[in-house]
Formats: C-alpha cells, structure tokens, sequence
C-alpha cells in the first residue's frame, strides 16, 4: 500500500512541476510579446554572443566528424553494390535532417543548458533573483526573456555551420580521400536535398532551442540550497533537456513528414 | 501621533515544520529607525522579506500605508515594490555587471532618464555612499564593506520611502561596521526615509535605532526605545544585549561533554 501511495505522490510531484513549468513558459513567452524591457533588450546581444558566437568552434569541430564517420562508416556497404555516388544523398541527408540539429541542440544543452543553470542557480542561491524582485522586476522577463530568445535565434543559426561541416567532412572522405566521383556525388545530393528538407532541420533547431533555454532556466530559478543544489539542478537540466531534444525530434520528424509536399522519406 | 506606515497582523509563516513566524504582530511608523533583534533562526529576514513580498506568510496579514498587501499578485506588487529598497545580508550585486549597471538597473528598468542621466544618478548616489569613481569596477573586485555600500546606493536608485536593511554589518570589520551605521544615519538624515533594520549586532543596533524590536520563536519578546531595551527585565532580553549564552545553552553544553 505504501508503494501504491509514494508512486501516486511521484506522479502528482511530476505533474506538478510539468504545470508549472510550462506556466514558466507561458510567463517567457508573454514577456517576449508584450517587450521585455529595456535592461533584457540590452542583454539580448551579449546573451548571443555566449551562447552562440563562443558555441560556433565546437559545434563545427563536432559536425566535421561526424559527417566524416559516416561517410567511412556507410561507403563500403554502397561500393559493396555499387552504388558509392549515391553516398552523396545519404550523407547530407542524415546531417541536414538529423545529425546537424540534434548534435548542435546535444552540445548546446550541455556547453550553454549546463551555465545558464549554473548562472541562475548561483543568483538564486545569493539572493540576486530575490534581489531583482525586490526591484519591482520579474526575474523571468529580465534573465529567462533575453537568454530564451538568443537560444530561438541561434541554435539554427548554429546548425548551419554543423550542416556545412558535416557536409565537408562526409565530402572529403568519400570524394577526396575515397575517391567516389565528385560530379555522382552532388548529383545525387541535389536531387535528394530539397528546400524543405533543409527547413525541417532549422525547425527542429528553433524548437530545441527553445527547450534547452526554457529547461535551462526553469532550473535555475527552481534549484535548492547551496553548492549541492546548483550542482543538481545543472545535472538535471542537462538530462532533461537531452531527453527532450531527442523525443522532440522524433515528434517534429513525423509532423514534418506528414507536411512534407511529397510525401517526404521516413523521418 | 505617527502616521502608521507598516503593520503585519499575526503573521504566521513555516516551512516544513519550522515555525519561523508565530503570530508576530508589528508597527512601523513614518520616518523611523526601527531595529529588529533576535538571535540567528528567529524569523528576522523572513520578517524583512514579508514587508515586500517577496515571501508570502501561511496567516495573517501585511498592510503598506493601510493597503492590504501580503494577497497581491507579483504584478500588483510591483508599484508599492518600487516604493522600498532592499539591502540585502550578501548585497546581492548582480556579478554579470559593473558598478555603474548594477546602480543603474532600477533606473532603466522603472525611469525613462536617458543614459547620461543615469550616469548623473548613479554618480550621485555612489557619492552618497562615499565610493564616487567606482563605476566601472565589478563585484568581485570590490570589499565586503564596499559591496555593502554599492548595494545601498542601487537601494536608494530609486529614492525610496522606506530602506530594508538584512544585516548589514555582518561579516564586516568593526571601522567597515562603523562606516555602514554612519550612513544609515546619514541616509535617514537626508533622505528622510523610513529604515528598518535587521540585525545583531549590538552596536549597531544602538547607534542607529530610534525603537527597538526583539524576536524570539517567532514573536516579539520586547519593544521600545533602546533605552528601555538596554533595562529590559527579560532575561532573555537581557542576556542577548550583553552577549551573554542562557544558562539553558551552557547547561546543554556541559551535559554533551
């Protein structure tokens, strides 16, 4: 009976904090409409200068190896039927659509999710949150508004350097180091990679990064006391926000490939 | 007869099972210097944070100015928030900004002045607090006691009717102690502001009270001018003046040895 009753406390803890997360949502959100004022406005810049511009070297460092592992991974089974210019589609497909959003949103949610909570959660901890309410100043419109919006706006901006560098680096195993002809090998992408295709990845970048900031800072307004608290808080927001990008990915691949004009590939 | 400024109403306030306040009834006055004592855990800056809201009590009742505001949502809270100023025990400087920002925040936040205005603000009151030239120093780099004082001067940004003080000489030297009494003097003096000050220390206490307020489990144990306080009967009262341990504290002591 005892398990029955702290499985049912579980579940309404949980549904719990998901109310009250997306109320915090809710609240980012109609700041971000109404104007957040002029103290956010002028953080907007410096917040995307930290997440994105001081992102752009591991994210690229990220996107070449991977687009270079796949090319060695997946030539030999299309040179097994002959079939190595074909490769082309297959690479920069898998980066557009997949690799490129979800390995930025992962190194976003672990380089940026991880300080954003760290940051909060210390200005919690020190009274700075209790500080700026004193202030007459809601903590979300001030800190949450300006970071949520540098996250919408460069996350995708961040996925077009992983694209083009997972793109370069599947180009150069299989072209230059693997010898596939080079001609086969755009070819065969440009008729596989359309505009939407593209689309679908940025989509999916604008929604992981208004899930790695929205979790982010929901966790550092809500951690608990002391250095032990901001450490679990970091911990979580990053686990959460690694669950979420990934089960939001399949969500957004299936919306998009229901949209997708011509029917689309499987996700 | 003082116009009656802030009165809390058998505020009561726990958390978990830690009764903090237990049915504390208070009255503060227009252009006082009130003190509230009290040893560490008894309820202080929990009472202090009440005042603005940023806690809201389990009972009971908070008026500013006889309007009822301990049931306001944070919004609504906001007009009578900019009313006060808060100084809080750490200073709470925002680390991510300078001197001149975190002077400044209020003023863009609530004013429309123009950036060289601000700049004319933030000046002003920097030299109010002795640190004129300070501006483009960060928090880290800066005292406790300069902390303290640069924290005062963004509380009085927006020239407040009231000015909150949680602690405001703990952790500082007796001289830096000194200097942060003398400006709350001074504050009264120019400002005209009502101060209610949190602490423990003694010294302090007696140097800038006007009345004085003494907490125990969450209730006032006594109340008066600090006169009256200093000749108080309570020996709780008494001991905690002069700095003395209860005779329950030692017997607990020597019965662990």
């Amino acid at each position: 009976m005892k398990f029955v009753e702290q499985l049912g406390a579980k579940a309404l803890a949980a549904v719990e904090t998901l109310g009250d997360y997306l109320c915090f949502v809710g609240t980012i959100l109609y700041w971000t409409f109404r104007g957040p004022g002029r103290f956010a406005r002028r953080q907007l810049l410096l917040q995307m200068f930290d997440i994105g511009t001081l992102s752009i070297p591991v994210v690229m460092i990220t996107g070449a190896f991977i687009g270079a592992v796949l090319a060695i991974e997946a030539l030999p089974q299309f040179q097994s039927i002959g079939l190595a210019g074909r490769i082309g589609s297959v690479i920069n497909i898998s980066v557009v659509k997949q690799i490129g959003p979800v390995l930025t949103a992962v190194m976003l949610a672990g380089r940026v999710g991880g300080a954003l909570t760290a940051e909060l959660g210390t200005m919690r901890v020190t009274e700075q949150i209790d500080a700026l309410r004193a202030m007459a100043t809601d903590p979300t419109r001030a800190l949450a508004v300006p970071r949520f919006v540098a996250c919408l706006i460069m996350t995708p901006v961040l996925t077009v350097f992983s694209d083009v560098l997972g793109m370069a680096g599947g180009w150069v195993m299989a072209v230059k180091v693997n010898a596939v002809d080079n001609a086969e090998y755009w070819l065969h992408t440009r008729e596989a990679l359309d505009l939407y295709t593209i689309n679908t990845g940025f989509i999916k970048a604008f929604f992981f990064g208004a899930a790695i900031a929205s979790i982010a800072c929901y966790k550092g307004f809500k951690c608990g006391p002391g250095a032990q608290g901001v450490g679990r808080a970091c911990t979580e927001s990053f686990v959460l926000s690694f669950i979420t990008i990934l089960v939001m990915n399949f969500f957004v691949a299936v919306l998009m490939n229901a949209l997708a004009p011509s029917g689309g590939g499987m996700f | 007869m003082q116009s009656c400024l802030i009165r809390l109403v058998d505020l009561r306030k726990s958390f978990g099972r830690n009764v903090v306040l237990d049915g504390l009834n208070l009255d503060i006055h227009d252009h006082e210097s009130v003190v509230i004592l009290g040893p560490s855990g008894t309820g202080k800056s929990v009472l202090l944070k009440h005042i603005v809201g940023i806690l809201r009590p389990d009972s009971g009742q908070v008026f500013f100015r006889n309007q009822r505001i301990d049931n306001l949502s944070e919004r609504n809270l906001e007009p009578i928030r900019k009313r006060f100023g808060f100084l809080f025990q750490g200073a709470a400087l925002f680390d991510s900004l300078n001197v001149l920002e975190n002077i400044a925040f209020p003023l863009r936040e609530h004013t429309d002045h123009n950036d060289s205005q601000i700049r004319a603000i933030v000046a002003d009151k920097l030299a109010m607090v002795g640190l004129s030239g300070t501006e483009s120093k960060m928090p880290a780099d800066l005292s406790g006691g300069m902390k303290k004082r640069v924290a005062l001067a963004r509380a009085i940004a927006l020239d407040p009717e009231v000015v909150l003080y949680d602690e405001p000489t703990t952790g500082l030297d007796p001289i830096r102690s000194d200097v942060i009494n003398e400006l709350i003097l001074k504050l009264n003096d120019e400002l005209h502001v009502t101060s209610i000050i949190v602490t423990h220390d003694m010294t302090s206490a007696f140097k800038v009270a006007d009345r004085m307020v003494m907490l125990s489990r969450g209730k006032v144990i006594a109340e008066g001018p600090p006169n009256a306080i200093r000749t108080n009967p309570n020996p709780e009262v008494q001991n905690f003046v002069l700095g003395k341990a209860s005779p329950e504290d030692l017997e607990a002591l020597h019965r662990n040895k």
